[in-house]
């Protein structure tokens, strides 16, 4: 009988600080909402996060809770809830899972954290379309729930050169936030402030490009499935010194791996580009069907998109609109072949894996020939797997296990 | 091939390899010499017990070509039930070993497409035989061997029965439905509106060849496998006038997973 190996997988020590960030960021926003000491804001994971520390709020992203609630294989469920009250199964399965949680009045946060109940109620809403229309439904939803107001920024879509026509409208909405944000905060907006977060939140972007792009030694001393967990701190931390003490942790720890020459896995045959988003219950599966097969997947596009090299103290508000308007998922097609191609020749990648996640097309780069055009230009083969981020009902592990197999032994062939 | 082989092949006087392909719906096994002569081979549904299906066939080519368990230099799995088969030392992907398969038929560069019981693969392999791409259907019934069998019963037509219904037809249906289960509506209103059952089939069996087609381009040699183009060999021809060109199929359509991973099997 063929003899399945047992696989390890390297576990970074510098993981248990992350963890320890995560609890602490939990429980100040559960004291803050059962004391009313300090007003909460939620916010999209690529929204204006620097105006609301500037101005007091203890900032929250639901996107975090739906993929723990992903992670955790609670969203199969609970995104059925969601469905029969009008949110169809079609759209994103980051808001129909967390929907279903708030309807079913559960969170993984109460399995995680000891005494947290679940996520700490809002005062304010706040969204930027950036990454989806999605997200904007979403919190409309929750604020008719909580009787809290939502605003947001309404940002261009499939960008190719971000003009200065782009980034002043996008400044001038976000200036517009200021005012009905003060109010509910019951402060003055200062304007240092705002700078000191976005030179902090700069900082972590500049970090966590660091831990990154390690990735690109040989071997790598990261996966895209470390990425994945670790990116919590730029996600909900950035604009604090705490997130930017963890990555300069977990960075000595990466170089001192790379000094070693020590891999993230134990034989780095090939190496791999993720392109789309994780699939969140399947995170262990998936390292370990990889990493079973001497295979790194070391860069993605998706953990990628916490780097926000054009965030500039000097310039809040304008830094702040472009940062967030050069992301990759607002820009053009052309744009996101040209960044994919270089991310392809910095990290040495062998090959490329698309995920087309049925309910993320945001997220999702595979469905419009991208790539055709990118194996013809590179020469760098790609296999698409079918699933999604959250809904464990729209995958086949089985199938996505043959397809990584079968693409395996192309490389194989081909060297 | 290594040390062992080696040299359990040179004391063996007979040696042999063995490929065995589980799929999802049925399990097949080939016995092949070092010449890549085709000795034994077997089919029979898979069930649920793939490790006894997988047995009862390597035992039944094992019988066809005349040799017995000691003559197995190395055998190779593949296919859902890959790591059931107690012989094999070894596994590979359906797609390696249809690609091993069609290409020891027709060495040259091909689009294989594989119809299998439950999913459909292209594979494309370049004049070497080195594989240049793939892809496998979504996760959809649609345009698989399972479609067909889903709506026998509704037709009330044997499975079996279906390539030579197929062909009596003159004027056939159009299923517009991407879903099997919207084709089965459709299957029924055309029932309904006293449509020919011929044309029904022909129909469905059209509907297969547009789920194919859309997954992938084809390039210039084509060649159809799996068991459902076995069994409906009209299929093909559809196909063929469909693309407006010739498609190869090898002997045994059914057995080149079988074939491919003993092929696997003699090279290890
Ligand atoms: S980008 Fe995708 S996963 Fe994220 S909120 Fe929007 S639709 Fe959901």
């Amino acid at each position: 009988m063929p003899d399945e190996k047992k696989v390890v997988l390297r576990r970074l020590q510098s993981a248990k600080d992350l963890g320890k960030f995560m609890a602490e960021y939990y429980y100040e926003l559960d004291e803050a909402a059962k004391n009313g000491k300090r007003k909460i804001a939620w916010c999209t994971s690529v929204g204006p996060a620097e105006l609301l520390r500037a101005l007091g709020f203890l900032v929250y992203f639901p996107e975090t809770h739906s993929a723990m609630l992903g992670s955790t294989r609670m969203a199969t469920d609970l995104i059925p809830k969601a469905n029969a009250i009008g949110y169809s199964p079609d759209i994103c399965s980051y808001l129909t899972a967390d929907i279903g949680a708030y309807l079913e009045g559960i969170s993984p946060l109460a399995k995680v954290f000891k005494g947290i109940e679940g996520p700490p109620r809002p005062d304010v809403l706040v969204y930027n379309t950036n990454q989806c229309r999605d997200v904007q439904d979403w919190f409309e939803w929750y604020g008719t729930e909580y009787g809290v107001p939502v605003v947001g920024v309404q940002t261009y879509r499939n960008v190719g050169e971000v003009t200065d026509d782009h980034i002043i409208s996008i400044k001038k909405q976000m200036e517009a936030l200021v005012e009905p944000l003060e109010k509910i905060a019951g402060v003055r907006f200062e304007r240092e402030k705002l700078q000191e977060a976005v030179r902090l939140s700069r900082k972590c972007s500049d970090l966590w490009k660091e831990v990154l792009d390690t990735a690109s030694a040989v071997p790598s001393p990261i996966t895209f499935f470390d990425g994945t967990t670790l990116m919590g701190a730029a996600v909900v931390g950035r604009g604090t010194q705490k997130a930017n003490d963890v990555y300069n942790i977990l960075l000595e720890e990466l170089n001192d791996r790379i000094a070693k020459n020590e891999g993230a896995i134990e034989e780095e045959g090939y190496r791999l580009y993720w392109d789309g988003m994780p699939v969140w219950g399947r995170l262990r599966m998936h390292a370990e069907l990889f990493a079973g097969l001497k295979t790194n997947v070391l860069a993605s596009t998706y953990c990628n998109s916490w780097i926000f090299s054009a965030l500039d103290p000097a310039a809040p508000f304008t830094s702040m609109a472009r940062a967030y308007t050069e992301l990759f998922i607002v820009r053009s097609d052309e744009y996101k072949e040209k960044y994919i191609r270089e991310m392809l020749e910095f990290f040495k990648c062998d090959g490329i894996l698309y995920h087309d996640a049925k309910t993320c097309p945001n997220n999702t780069n595979c469905r419009y020939g991208m790539p055709q055009r990118l194996q013809d230009e590179t020469g760098i083969p790609s296999v698409t797997i079918h699933g999604d981020l959250n809904d464990l009902r729209l995958l086949s592990d089985e199938q996505t296990k043959t397809n990584v197999e079968a693409f395996i032994e192309q490389l194989e062939e081909r060297r | 091939m290594t040390k062992d082989q080696g040299s359990r092949e040179r004391h063996n006087p007979r040696p042999i390899y063995v490929g065995v392909d589980v799929g999802a719906s049925r399990t097949k096994a080939v016995v092949m010499d070092r010449e890549r002569r085709l000795l034994g081979r077997a089919v029979r549904k898979s069930g649920t017990d793939f490790s006894e299906s997988s047995r009862l066939c390597v035992e039944t080519s094992l019988e066809m070509a005349g040799a017995s368990e000691s003559d197995i230099v190395n055998a190779v799995s593949t296919g859902y039930g890959r790591k059931n088969v107690a012989c094999a030392t070894d596994t590979r992907t359906e797609i390696g070993c249809h690609a091993r398969g069609c290409y020891l038929a027709f060495p040259m560069a091909i689009t294989i497409i594989d119809i299998g019981g439950q999913d459909n693969k292209i594979i494309k392999l370049d004049a070497e035989g080195r594989r240049t791409g793939f892809k496998m259907n979504r996760k959809c019934a649609a345009g698989t061997g399972a479609f067909l069998e889903e709506m026998s019963p509704r037709l009330d037509v044997p499975l079996e029965e279906m390539n030579g219904l197929a062909m009596q037809s003159t004027d056939m249906v159009k299923l517009g439905s991407f879903c099997t289960v919207f084709s089965a509506t459709e299957v029924l209103q055309n029932i309904r509106v006293g449509k020919h059952v011929t044309d029904i089939v022909k129909g469905l069996f059209f509907s297969v060849i547009k789920r194919v087609l859309e997954m992938d381009s084809l390039t210039e040699n084509v060649v159809m496998t799996g068991g459902v183009v076995a069994h409906n060999p009209y299929l093909v021809e559809m196909t063929e006038e469909a693309i407006g060109r010739r498609i190869w199929v090898p002997e045994y359509p059914q057995l080149t997973g079988a074939i491919g991973a003993a092929l696997y099997a003699m090279q290890e």
